[in-house]
């Protein structure tokens, strides 16, 4: 079998900034002194004069691209998921998502596999947080191509987008013909006895998952969930009512992510088990990122455990 | 300046000045304090020196001004109607439910806002923001902001300082209201942010300190803010809090309490002489 070819979504987001920067001058990026870990370096490298550097000054960073939207351009607001949504989110509910402008926050290190750096960096609460602001769009993309499809979609949008991005060098499932669309799920691989809706790295530990399940003679559908919000709901409930079970997949706290996204439209419009994988309401911490994935229950293996359990 | 002007310009403050009492008593509640302190400013600004156009507030090319003391929205909308962005009979609604007159600026209801504020330390950093879009995009204007004196607690209008004199953004004018008193108190009793002068020169500011309700040394502010180059520009302007209506000058207590029926009458009196007392200079 040929090696899978791994990027890090991180350096997606640099290289499609990057790539839209030629077709749009409109397009500027701010950093907070990380450019060259949320990978806007590349940018900036190609497009000096429109890469602000706002120093580690992350509040007046958010503020500052909120004005700039007002002048027509169309900031990506870059830094760690942890300092825009965890440190700016006031400066993020009030000066773009109530005045609705059209900033793109570009948040990297998404998650536990930020690794060694430990949980001051992990950011596991991003998606509880932008999905409570109305008119926030949350996107978190499963690999290279469907991130940078998703950079550029979110350019294409007029309204704030929530874009989150990983450390870690993932595989790459999807092929440069994939069309991604913002509020729209993928079905990755058709089952029936149960439903796996992920989003993220997850999408792709969830694939491995049904491979083993499959071999044991479980059928799991697979659902690649990029956009968080707003949720494609007609494909939840699709799964609901095709597969009957779901488990839901997430690097992020089980609490305010896309597990209750999912739970929440199930209990009102069709009452249907689910099981939720993510981090379970706690901190992460030091380590290398594929060992916290697995001490963290965030893999392949894992998932086609609950899935055993969920089905017998 | 010439006396006509500085009469003109008298009259425009007093407008807004009656509009504050007028949109916070039919609110029944809002900050008059802070409002009326800065009306001689806003009535400076939307009168003389903001290049705007109230039959175009979305104007592309027009000057930005930024109410980083969001509190301050009735005296923004009345300076605002008075100018001709919308209804003066409007202002009375302010606050009520359903109004587009929000308790905070909203630039998505209120013609010729152009920054929802009312979270202290934002409106500076959109200000920035803009004054540096301004330069990316060669444009030719300018950007003000308006912030209290109590905002400077917040940590991010340093930030936002940092950030205008790092891009040499000579495009950008703060103006800081210093009426030296905020909710619980003096702003040096809460939490000093004397002396304010050096803090600005620290940060790279250019700057003239005024009385804030005297039109000659306001004219000379701005005009010394548009001659300097490659350093943002702050005006402190000294100010008396609630200033215009005797009882409510510099009294803590109305930072943030609306005139009643009885206290409204007394202050609208109050604004009338003083009204019919310009005109029968001018």
């Amino acid at each position: 079998m040929s090696e899978v070819k791994k990027v890090a979504t991180r350096d997606s987001y640099g290289n499609a900034l990057k790539e839209l920067g030629h077709e749009h001058p409109d397009l500027v990026v701010l950093d907070a002194d990380l450019a060259s870990a949320t990978k806007t370096s590349i940018f900036k490298k190609e497009f000096p004069d429109r890469h602000f550097d706002c120093g580690i000054a992350e509040g007046n960073m958010v503020v500052a691209a909120a004005g700039m939207s007002t002048m027509g351009l169309v900031p990506f607001v870059s830094t760690f998921a942890m300092f825009s949504a965890g440190r700016a989110f006031e400066q993020i509910r009030n000066s773009i998502g109530y005045p609705h402008l059209n900033v793109k926050i570009g948040a990297t290190h998404g998650g536990i596999s930020v690794g060694e750096d430990g949980a001051s960096h992990q950011c596991c609460e991003d998606f509880a947080l932008m999905r409570s602001i109305p008119g926030m769009t949350v996107i978190c993309p499963s690999d290279d191509v469907e991130a940078r499809a998703a950079v550029k979609a979110a350019y294409e949008m007029q309204g704030p987008v929530y874009l989150r991005f990983g450390r870690l060098a993932v595989p790459v499932f999807h092929d440069e013909s994939y069309k991604f669309q913002i509020g729209k799920g993928e079905v990755v691989r058709e089952g029936k006895d149960l439903a796996i809706i992920a989003t993220g790295l997850m999408v792709n530990e969830a694939i491995e998952a049904a491979k083993t399940l499959e071999a044991e003679g479980i059928s799991a559908r697979v659902v690649n969930m990029a956009t968080i919000k707003p949720l494609d709901e007609e494909l939840v409930l699709d799964c609901a009512r095709t597969c009957g079970k779901i488990i839901t997949c997430e690097e992020h706290n089980v609490i305010g992510g896309l597990g209750e996204a999912v739970c929440g439209l199930l209990a009102e419009k069709l009452p249907t088990p689910v099981r939720k994988v993510g981090v379970n309401d706690e901190f992460g911490h030091s380590g290398p990122a594929v060992a916290l994935l697995k001490q963290f229950g965030l893999s392949a293996e894992h998932v086609a455990q609950v899935a055993r359990e969920f089905v017998k | 300046m010439n006396q006509q002007e500085k009469q003109r310009l008298a009259i425009e403050a007093c407008k807004v000045r009656m509009g504050i009492i007028e949109s916070t008593h039919g609110a029944k509640s809002g900050h008059p304090g802070g409002s009326l302190s800065s009306a001689d400013v806003l009535a400076y600004l939307y009168n003389k020196e903001l290049r705007i156009d109230p039959k175009n507030p979305k104007w592309e090319d027009r000057d930005r001004f930024v109410l980083s003391k969001g509190h301050a929205a009735p005296g923004l909308y009345s300076a605002l109607a008075y100018r001709g962005f919308f209804p003066v009979e409007d202002l009375p609604t302010l606050r009520h439910i359903d109004s587009y007159l929000q308790g905070h600026p909203n630039m998505n209801t209120v013609p010729g806002v152009d920054m929802s504020t009312g979270s202290l330390g934002q409106g500076i950093s959109a200000a920035v923001g803009m004054a540096k879009a301004a330069k990316y995009l060669k444009k030719d204007l300018r950007v003000y902001a308006l912030l209290g004196d109590g905002e400077l607690a917040e940590g991010e209008v340093w930030e936002a300082m940092m950030f205008a004199s790092h891009y040499q953004l000579d495009n950008l004018c703060i103006i800081i209201d210093n009426n030296n008193l905020q909710i619980d108190g003096s702003v040096d009793e809460v939490m000093s942010p004397y002396p304010i002068v050096d803090k600005l020169k620290a940060f790279g500011f250019e700057g003239a300190c005024v009385d804030g309700n005297d039109f000659d040394q306001l004219e000379a502010a701005f005009e010394k803010a548009k001659q300097t180059h490659y350093r943002p520009f702050a005006i402190l302007m000294k100010t008396t809090k609630g200033k215009g209506v005797s009882f409510m000058e510099n009294q803590v207590g109305w930072h943030g309490k609306a005139p009643n029926d009885e206290e409204y009458a007394q202050a609208m009196q109050e604004l009338r002489a003083k009204m019919a007392e310009l005109e029968a200079q001018a």
